[in-house]
């Protein structure tokens, strides 16, 4: 059931009206298993690749290819089973249990009247065991903190079994350890990852290869060491910074400078 | 905070339906027993197990009474089935089955029969046609010029019921004879007085395919709740399941309204009380509230009948002088957070 799915982003345009663009062009590859990191400001058009990835939105020109598949192509469901999301806005669930909202993710996987059968729930409750909300599982979802719903949303595309696990800003409202439990669980499942990140340093961790937006536009991609330099965040992010490889992790490590820094630094 | 028993378990379920379905069985032989004749509930029991014979009482309880019990209950599990899913359709808490205009065009197009007494168009027919006219004009606006989304539906829905409404008072306005008022506000106030058995067939078959096809449904009705962008990667095609759902229950209100005029609160009571009760999962949630609603109004007719008899009180005015309260009280002890929809 989980395997790799592998993505192409064939100069995928998203245009709201014409001439106005949230995407031009995107080319981004994610190959089966790895995990993908889209960087870029706000308005920087994240999102809306993301969204065109897991279906939401249809790219008014180019192709997103899953497996070699035209998405666009694919029946709501059979999208489903391939491709789990984490949106930024998870919705707001109007009295169902976390266990409830969690289950949801078995649906692309039955017929619209079938109930859940045992082996479903099994899943269900493993899948909330690993993100972490198994204690959450019979409290009401609007209930929930902000964090607490990420982790059961999470839950609920784990029990999808996806080939390829789309999350916007996953880390959004998380603290630090769920952050890193969340992104160690993402980067060591087999399906590829594709992550919407605010945060350079996470994703310099956890991302095999980052794409780098600005203005609905691809500036750089490749690994985080190359990617990730001092020119570019003044470039895109128009702030000074100081990108270092971490003696420990190995990873790129970003610290932004203040303003007032400057001189100092010289 | 852990629950006792949970919310969602099949036992409370179960336990909850058996409860409803003693009040509705009581409600009914209730129903059957009392009224401006009371009659014994043994002679009540004999009627109904057709070991009476032929006498005023049975044919008070099996041709004038037992009818309207259970044109009563079906319109009642109709009601809260039919807002129930409705209050999914448009994730608002305040929608009805009369949110898309359904019952005003009932209304008006009975209100035009009456006035203008169209040949030997009755007035149910006056009043379906209305409905269905109401609820296209509604479709058709809400359509224009591109996707269907709820808010121009239900927008759609609150200008057609406001100009029909006005429709039918110029109507009850001009008329000068009274018999034409008292027909017309049958409609407006709702009341299960037309009840008889010729009447009861449609209302019990569209009810029963109703409740068979939306529990069919209770899935994809679940993803709805946590909003249009979850239930597309959760593979839902949204547009296309939400029209055939809208559509499903626009055509149960019509037939409920057409036999029963626009009883308020019903629909919009029933279901938040199964929610609060069951949860909101809509395979446990749709029979709860099917249920809920037929004791409901089963109960809610009783009184109207009994309370002031020999006067009979419009069922409506009695289910919204009761229900409201009710309402309240149960919002009030649901503790935040957990309320359906706080």
């Amino acid at each position: 059931m989980t395997r790799a799915c592998a993505l192409h982003a064939e100069e995928v345009s998203y245009e709201v009206e014409r001439g106005r663009a949230l995407l031009d062009k995107v080319t981004l590859e994610a190959r089966p298993g790895e995990t993908v990191g889209v960087v870029g400001p706000n308005g920087s058009g994240k999102t809306t690749l993301l969204r065109c990835v897991y279906g939401t939105l249809r790219p008014t020109r180019g192709r997103i290819l899953l497996d070699g598949d035209d998405a666009a192509a694919l029946h709501a469901k059979a999208r489903a089973r391939k491709v789990a999301a984490v949106p930024q806005d998870g919705g707001v669930g109007f009295g169902l249990t976390a266990r409830q909202v969690a289950a949801m993710g078995r649906s692309p996987h039955k017929r619209f009247w079938e109930g859940d059968t045992a082996r479903d729930t099994a899943r269900v409750a493993e899948a909330l065991e690993r993100a972490g909300a198994a204690a959450l599982a019979t409290r009401p979802f609007e209930s929930l903190s902000g964090g607490e719903r990420q982790r059961v949303l999470v839950a609920r595309a784990l029990a999808q079994g996806p080939a390829l696990l789309a999350l916007d800003e996953p880390t959004n409202h998380l603290d630090v350890r769920y952050q890193w439990e969340l992104l160690t669980l993402v980067r060591d499942l087999p399906a590829t990852g594709l992550l919407a990140l605010h945060d350079l340093n996470l994703a310099a961790y956890f991302c095999d290869r980052l794409y780098v937006l600005d203005a609905g536009r691809v500036v750089a991609s490749g690994p985080p060491g190359e990617v990730l330099t001092e020119e570019l965040l003044a470039r895109v992010y128009a702030v000074r910074a100081e990108v270092r490889v971490h003696p420990r992790t190995g990873a790129p490590t970003v610290v932004y400078l203040p303003p007032g820094l400057e001189d100092a630094r010289r | 905070m852990p629950e006792p028993v949970p919310r969602t378990s099949p036992l409370r379920r179960t336990l909850v339906c058996a409860a409803l379905t003693a009040m509705l069985l009581t409600g009914a032989v209730a129903g059957l027993a009392l009224g401006s004749a009371r009659i014994p509930v043994g002679e009540v029991l004999a009627a109904l197990a057709g070991r009476s014979g032929p006498g005023p009482f049975t044919t008070i309880v099996l041709d004038v009474r037992l009818p309207r019990v259970l044109l009563a209950a079906v319109v009642g599990a109709g009601l809260a089935l039919v807002g129930a899913v409705l209050q999914a359709l448009v994730r608002n808490p305040v929608a009805d089955p009369y949110l898309l205009g359904i019952s005003s065009g009932a209304s008006t197009g009975a209100a035009l029969v009456v006035v203008f007494g169209i040949g030997a168009v009755s007035m149910s027919v006056g009043a379906f046609a209305g409905a269905m006219v109401a609820l296209l004009v509604v479709y058709a606006m809400a359509r224009r010029g591109g996707a269907m989304t709820t808010g121009r539906l239900v927008l759609a829905g609150v200008a057609v019921q406001y100009v029909l409404s006005a429709l039918t008072s110029l109507v009850l306005v001009t008329s000068s004879e009274k018999e034409h008022l008292r027909a017309i506000l049958f409609w407006t106030l709702g009341g299960l007085g037309q009840a008889r058995w010729d009447t009861l067939a449609l209302p019990a078959l569209v009810l029963l395919a109703g409740l068979v096809l939306l529990l069919a449904l209770a899935r994809p009705l679940d993803l709805l709740l946590v909003g249009e962008e979850g239930a597309t990667t959760l593979g839902l095609e949204v547009g296309r399941f939400r029209a055939v759902a809208f559509v499903l229950a626009s055509l149960v209100t019509a037939v409920l309204v057409t036999v029963s005029g626009s009883i308020g609160f019903v629909g919009l009571m029933v279901p938040h009380a199964a929610r609060m009760v069951v949860g909101a999962a809509h395979r446990a949630l749709l029979p709860v509230a099917a249920l809920g609603g037929a004791a409901f109004l089963v109960l809610a007719d009783l009184a109207a009948r009994t309370v002031a008899a020999p006067q009979e009180i419009p069922v409506g005015v009695l289910t919204a002088l009761t229900g409201g309260p009710f309402f309240l009280w149960l919002l009030r002890r649901s503790p935040r957070g957990e309320g359906a929809w706080a």
